[in-house]
């Protein structure tokens, strides 16, 4: 390495609150099917490689899942090595709403 | 129950390309979408190759939304931080009309390529998801099933054109489910500036545009790459590397984007604008090994549902419009020819992807994915050993150029063997040839 680089710490909500959504309340798109088989999973790929923050990691090992600012990219379905990622793309109309895309 | 010959399921290039030939040919067809308008789901980089619309819209500069035409390639070399080593292409016969490559912003060019859609004679229906394919007890396909009330509709032939996750076609068991190591994840933000300060920060006026290849340690030893386009009034940025990899580490997509924009050669060129949209997106790179079947009993897939992208030469939304076209063809002659949508009438289409640069790019780069994957330090090793290089030979202190040049063989040889040397030039050659 050249030089020890820092990447900065990010704030995901903030670039997030650029976007347009149609939240379709009390009905996510995606759901975990097995919260046991997060709590086993040390790697828990989902809480880095979800580019909307998705996934994060309450103390515990818990994962907390809250779907609101998804990029509905699919990013969470295919990096679990458990097959416990319950994916669909929101009622029609709803999510993420590109402006420019 | 309402009976068409093709329901196209998806609005983006490909499916928008497929129903627009479809709805010219006067065949009955209906396109499903699942946005509120067609685009906003969307997501590119984005440039749009001319000659692929032009096949399919030939006057299509007339009236699509387009923000400037690709006067100015570079191709960057990058650490993580602050070295740049590039090339630059500027030639003035890609700033002759007809213009050959265009930046585009994804939503608007979308929208507008669906009206041209209906206005061809096609129903196009948003705000509509598809859930599932119907199935005779053949396990013919044989409709969609929305989540509408009464929201099952029948028709001859379903093209999926479902996009990157191609959800529909895994869960029909139609192809095998698509895998982390063969999909890139990219991360993008649109960043708005005056047209004046674009112009002059990157050299251009009119409607010249720049697109910035950006390859290296900005990805922090993964697979991938990152890009930098200019539109009229905005900057487009982003980067993406292979799921794969990055399941395998700790830095997150927002995180690698901020490193790159924070990077001395590309902030400046991004000082003070407004981002106005952050976005993320799948792309299926996993090219001609990866390939799922394309066609059978009532179904074609077409675009990135079927994973026709060629990551080398980042193309892959002429690919869908071209594919999603070469369906819509296929489909017309069936009709004619009076022949049924069988999987054996319908590889008429398998025939003409492999007459098409679709399937002939793809055969070309077949191995290159295995070749990034195998050997990672490709990107890695190779830009910082050419920034180093680059830097010796232009900083003038009194050293001999032959000392200079035995101290950038001494770093060469220090970060790989002869052997490896040799290796990876071989393996190079044999993936790219």
């Amino acid at each position: 390495m050249n030089a020890a680089t820092e990447l900065p710490t990010i704030n995901v909500e903030e670039k997030l609150f650029q976007n347009r959504y149609r939240v379709d309340a009390g009905r996510p798109h995606i759901a975990v099917r097995n919260a046991e088989a997060c709590l086993a999973c040390d790697a828990k790929p989902c809480t880095v490689c979800c580019p909307a923050g998705c996934w994060r990691v309450e103390d515990g090992g818990k994962i907390d899942l809250v779907v609101d600012g998804c990029l509905e990219c699919g990013t969470c379905r295919l990096v679990c090595d458990h097959d416990n990622v319950d994916w669909n793309y929101p009622r029609g109309g709803f999510g993420i709403l590109f402006k420019f895309g | 129950m309402e009976k068409f010959d093709v329901i196209v399921v998806g609005a983006g290039p490909s499916g928008n390309a497929a129903a627009y030939t479809l709805a010219k040919a006067g065949v009955n067809v209906l396109q499903l979408e699942r946005g509120e308008s067609p685009g906003t789901k969307n997501v590119q980089g984005a440039i749009l190759y001319a000659h692929a619309l032009e096949e399919i819209i030939p006057d299509f500069r007339d009236s699509a939304p387009l923000e400037r035409h690709v006067a100015e390639q570079r191709m960057w070399m990058m650490d993580e931080a602050s070295v740049c080593t590039g090339m630059t292409h500027r030639d003035a016969r890609f700033s002759t009309p007809p213009y050959n490559r265009y930046t585009i912003i994804r939503a608007r060019f979308d929208r507008w390529f669906s009206a041209k859609v209906k206005e061809a004679g096609a129903l196009v229906i948003c705000e509509t998801t598809v859930s599932e394919l119907l199935r005779d007890a053949q396990g013919r396909v044989v409709g969609v099933r929305t989540e509408r009330e009464h929201g099952d509709i029948l028709a001859d032939c379903v093209i999926l054109a479902d996009g990157a996750n191609a959800l529909l076609g895994s869960r029909a068991g139609l192809r095998r489910e698509i895998k982390a190591e063969d999909m890139a994840l990219v991360a993008k933000e649109v960043l708005f500036l005056p047209k004046e300060t674009i112009d002059a920060r990157f050299n251009i006026s009119g409607d010249e545009g720049v697109v910035i290849e950006l390859a290296g340690n900005v990805t922090h030893g993964m697979v991938g790459t990152g890009f930098l386009y200019t539109n009229k009034d905005s900057i487009s940025i982003g980067i993406g590397c292979m799921l794969g990899d990055m399941k395998r580490q700790t830095i997150t997509p927002y995180q690698l984007l901020e490193g790159l924009k924070r990077h001395t050669a590309v902030r400046p060129l991004i000082e003070g604008a407004e981002m106005k949209e952050y976005s993320a997106h799948l792309i299926p790179e996993g090219g001609l090994k990866a390939l799922p079947q394309l066609y059978g009993d009532g179904w074609l897939v077409v675009g990135d549902s079927a994973g026709f992208v060629n990551g080398i030469h980042r193309e892959g939304s002429n690919l869908a419009m071209t594919s999603g076209r070469l369906a819509a063809e296929s489909l017309v002659a069936l009709k004619a020819a009076g022949k049924p949508f069988d999987a054996r009438h319908l590889a008429e289409y398998k025939r003409r992807l492999d007459d098409s640069v679709i399937i002939a790019d793809l055969k070309k780069y077949a191995d290159v994915p295995d070749f990034l994957h195998n050997k990672p330090h490709i990107l890695d090793v190779y830009p910082r050993l050419l920034g180093n290089a680059a830097h010796e030979m232009f900083m003038v202190d009194g050293q001999s150029k032959r000392a200079k040049q035995q101290k950038i063989y001494a770093e060469l040889k220090s970060r790989r063997s002869l052997l490896g040397l040799l290796g990876d030039a071989y393996h190079f050659w044999r993936a790219f040839r």
